[in-house]
């Protein structure tokens, strides 16, 4: 009757590893610094400070180190659920690419006239044409300038659509276009945001992509939503223009091709510039907070070879001539050019604090969002309430775990005891499984793990309930115990899988804390499986050969 | 002496009511839809947007003085309550703040906070914010939306399984009485109006778990006793697995009661609306399990002609198992 020897030792080695992976998180914090040391140390190359040799004392590194993840709402920390403004590239493009358009026709000038742009609502490209009869030769000359796109789905598909309105010829990117370029939007404005977190370097932030357009941002530790907003919420379009005058007037006309800004630190001072800039922010190559000559905070920046040129080359042609330094539409400061600045780089002044310049130094260095975010969602949990809601679980799981043991002693007597065996071994394997594959434990997952107490017992008591049936039918108590777990079998499968059912579905469609929780619940019904059908017929069998007993009480 | 939650051989006849249990139920998903229709559901910030703001203090909380504070500001609806909760310290007042969410805003900035929490601290200088959440309209709709859906999806995957395992009848039963205990479950929350978050939404599906859970151990055991005694009555034979079977149903309803209990009393106010939604959909479900589910079948009716077909061990497809 007793199960082969391989297989009470495969049994008993998972036991037993579940308990290794699973101690760790006793010893939570002790553990943690020791990763973070390890970690550290492995970045240094091996080079270690007497801190980290400290800290990495603290738990020996032959025992397993992975820990559960602690949830936002238990570590603290901010969340912020962000929309990429995709549209705003579009417009961007259209306006890049009425140069090409412009030249284009004026090549044709003789069958379609002058060419004039007209008004347009943003990402739309309207040209008049001079001379209406020309109009065919016109969209055929624009649509020879459409690149295909190369897509998945877009085979065969252009950038760019062109339509007819009167003498009009109206441009706008096509559908095909407008999801690859929404894709590289998205894709790239998830780069830098990783970029910036990672710059101020927290622990383990969440950074994912979620559904077309938008990106969930979950940093561990820090103050609040604002002060993470404040980081990634800035654009941070750096632009070098050239200066064309300097109003008062909020009203005033900038004159075509130019734009009207006004002053950051300036009340009531704007500045007329020229759209076009010089040189922008995606040509630097390196931003750091440093001091003027006296002694104001500012940022050092050094431009690419490309930009070094441009910008060499503008400043010898313009000296005397004041220029501006745009940051998100506002004029940071507009110096005068003292000399030609030939070796890229150079220093921006403003009335910054010591902050703010190491501020703009870290969004400078990470690079400009391609559009502007806003924020659907934003939560901040102080790092009190999380320690709060720790110790009132683990409190309610310790006392849940007692309840429901003496409720299965008082039931089941030595039999409960042995329940109450595979009940500790699940816990600690639903714990390991957790640390090994790096889940985060949420305040609904605790409540998981206590509910998976409650529930873990069924498949023990739909066993256990069957024995006594096959004992009351008068079998012997060997046959009774195989009989009772074969009997059960096909119910515990039955009311197992449609759990775990639940629980997918909840993974997929659900967010945040419930996926957090269908998790936890996932594991627990695996594991209170193999914990009931396995680890429990072991032990029983095991007791069995032991004592032989005569007769047995369920 | 062992504790018996059910005597070892019972005899309940559980159709004998069966007008008015099955008429309660039909009452009660009936109250439901009116509750909801009339009364609505007190939606949080997750489906309905806005901010909420938890304050602690030192200070006894004045839910009077706070609004004073902040009705000078013009955000709209504000709800001030104070949170009691067991395991907080005898200094330890909390009190949660929600404000409606903001004309043409889709999350509230920081500078409205700002000037909530300056307001707050006007009156309260030792008051602290652990937690402020804000959702804004677009996210909160499809909350919604996705809430539904995994309601949805998840009774017809256990639709579709138990249709696969069992018969369709079994299949529309045990699906007709997870709706009734989902149904009713959302209808406490609106008759007394309790905050109904994404939270409840997960202990929805768990109940839905549950539930399935119970229902198919009688299914099981049905099952296998319909081979057994072929010629007997289905509803004798309803009455008999159910009571085969009480006793496990009893046993597992308790300890899942008990680690419930223990989470709603010690388990902090974050989660208690979560653990109150979980813990009286277990008791309904226990209920659906015996009173709704096989009315469903029994109305149903089940062809049981081709019985004899099989080989006589029903449900034993995963029974050779050794360890």
């Amino acid at each position: 009757m007793q199960s082969p020897l391989w297989k009470r030792i495969l049994i008993w080695a998972v036991c037993a590893l579940g308990l290794a992976y699973a101690i760790p998180n006793l010893f939570y914090t002790p553990v943690e610094q020791h990763n973070d040391a390890s970690k550290a140390i492995a970045v240094a190359g091996g080079v270690a400070t007497p801190e980290q040799e400290a800290a990495l004392a603290l738990w020996p590194s032959w025992m397993p180190s992975s820990l559960v993840n602690l949830g936002l709402d238990l570590r603290g920390g901010a969340h912020l659920l962000a929309e990429v403004q995709v549209a705003d590239v579009y417009k961007d493009r259209i306006d890049g690419f009425w140069p090409q358009v412009r030249d284009a026709l004026r090549a044709e000038r003789d069958t379609v006239g002058n060419v004039r742009r007209e008004p347009s609502d943003p990402g739309v490209l309207k040209v008049k044409i001079g001379t209406p009869a020309g109009m065919a030769k016109a969209v055929e000359v624009v649509k020879a300038l459409a690149q295909p796109v190369v897509t998945l789905t877009g085979v065969g598909q252009t950038d760019i659509e062109v339509a007819v309105e009167g003498d009009t010829i109206v441009v706008q990117l096509s559908a095909a276009e407008r999801a690859a370029t929404d894709s590289r939007t998205v894709q790239q404005s998830l780069e830098i945001i990783r970029r910036r977190v990672d710059e101020v370097g927290t622990r383990e932030p969440t950074i994912q992509r979620q559904g077309t357009d938008r990106i969930l941002i979950q940093v561990p530790g820090i103050g609040s939503a604002a002060e993470l907003k404040a980081l990634i919420g800035t654009t941070a379009r750096l632009t070098f223009n050239p200066v064309r005058g300097r109003t008062t007037d909020a009203t005033a006309d900038a004159g075509a091709r130019n734009v009207l800004l006004p002053s950051s630190n300036e009340e009531g001072t704007f500045y007329i510039i020229e759209q076009t800039a010089v040189v922008t922010g995606e040509e630097l190559v390196d931003a750091q907070p440093a001091f003027d000559q006296n002694g104001r905070p500012a940022v050092n920046f050094r431009f690419n070879p490309s930009g070094a040129r441009a910008f060499g080359e503008y400043t010898a042609a313009n000296i005397g001539q004041p220029f501006a330094i745009v940051l998100d539409d506002e004029v940071i400061s507009a110096p005068t050019i003292q000399s030609a600045i030939p070796g890229g780089s150079g220093i921006i002044t403003g009335n910054f604090t010591v902050e703010e310049s190491t501020e703009l130094a870290v969004l400078l260095r990470a690079g400009a969002l391609p559009a502007e975010l806003t924020f659907l969602e934003e939560r901040t949990i102080g790092p009190e309430l999380g320690q709060d809601s720790i110790d009132a679980g683990r409190l309610a799981g310790i006392i849940g775990m007692i309840a429901v043991a003496a409720f299965m002693i008082a039931c089941y007597g030595w039999f409960g005891v042995m329940a109450n065996f595979a009940l500790a071994i699940n816990i600690a394997l639903l714990f390991a499984i957790l640390s090994v594959i790096g889940a985060t434990l949420t305040l609904p997952g605790i409540a998981g793990i206590v509910l998976t107490m409650g529930m873990a017992v069924d498949a023990n008591v739909l066993i256990y309930e069957r024995i006594r049936e096959e004992l009351r039918a008068g079998r012997g108590p060997s046959r009774s115990i195989e009989l009772g777990f074969e009997k059960a079998f096909s119910a515990i499968t039955d009311s197992n899988v449609t759990a775990i059912l639940t629980a997918i579905i909840m993974f997929v469609i659900g967010s945040g804390p419930v996926r957090g929780f269908a998790v936890t619940l996932g594991i627990g019904i695996i594991t209170s499986m193999f914990t009931a059908v396995y680890v429990t017929r072991l032990i029983i069998m095991t007791w069995m050969a032991y004592r032989r007993p005569k007769s047995i009480v369920v | 002496m062992r504790l018996r939650l059910a005597p070892e051989k019972t005899n309940i006849d559980f159709f004998s009511l069966q007008y008015i249990t099955f008429g309660a139920s039909i009452v009660a998903v009936l109250l439901t839809f009116l509750s909801v229709a009339t009364l609505g559901l007190n939606f949080g910030i997750d489906f309905r947007g806005g901010t909420t703001i938890r304050t602690e203090s030192t200070q006894a909380v004045d839910v009077g003085v706070y609004r004073e504070a902040l009705s000078s500001l013009g955000l709209g609806d504000v709800s001030i309550t104070e949170v009691f909760d067991p395991v907080f310290r005898a200094d330890q007042h909390v009190a949660m703040i929600r404000i409606q969410a903001q004309e043409g805003l889709e999350a509230v900035t920081p500078e409205i906070i700002e000037r909530v929490e300056t307001a707050l601290r006007a009156v309260d200088p030792v008051i602290t914010f652990p937690s402020v959440e804000s959702v804004g309209p677009k996210v909160s709709s499809e909350l919604i939306w996705s809430a539904a859906l995994a309601v949805a999806a998840g009774s017809l995957g256990i639709l579709f399984y138990v249709w696969i395992r069992f018969e369709w009848q079994f299949a529309v039963g045990t699906v007709a009485a997870l709706l009734h205990d989902v149904i009713v479950t959302v209808g406490v929350f609106s008759v007394f109006q309790l905050k109904f978050d994404l939270t409840i939404v997960a202990a929805l599906l768990t109940i839905l778990g549950y539930s399935v859970n119970d229902t198919v151990v009688i299914f099981d055991r049905l099952r296998e006793n319909l081979v057994k005694y072929k010629t007997m009555p289905l509803r004798d034979l309803m009455n008999l697995s159910a009571n085969e079977t009480l006793s496990r149903t009893l046993m597992t309803a308790s300890t899942t009661l008990i680690a419930l209990t223990v989470l709603l009393i010690f388990g902090g106010d974050v989660i208690r609306g979560f653990v109150f939604a979980m813990l009286f959909g277990v008791f309904v479900g226990t209920y659906s399990t015996l009173y709704v589910a096989k009315n469903i079948v029994l109305f149903l009716g089940l062809d049981r002609s081709d019985k004899s077909k099989t080989d006589g061990k029903p449900g034993n497809e995963f029974a050779n198992i050794d360890a």
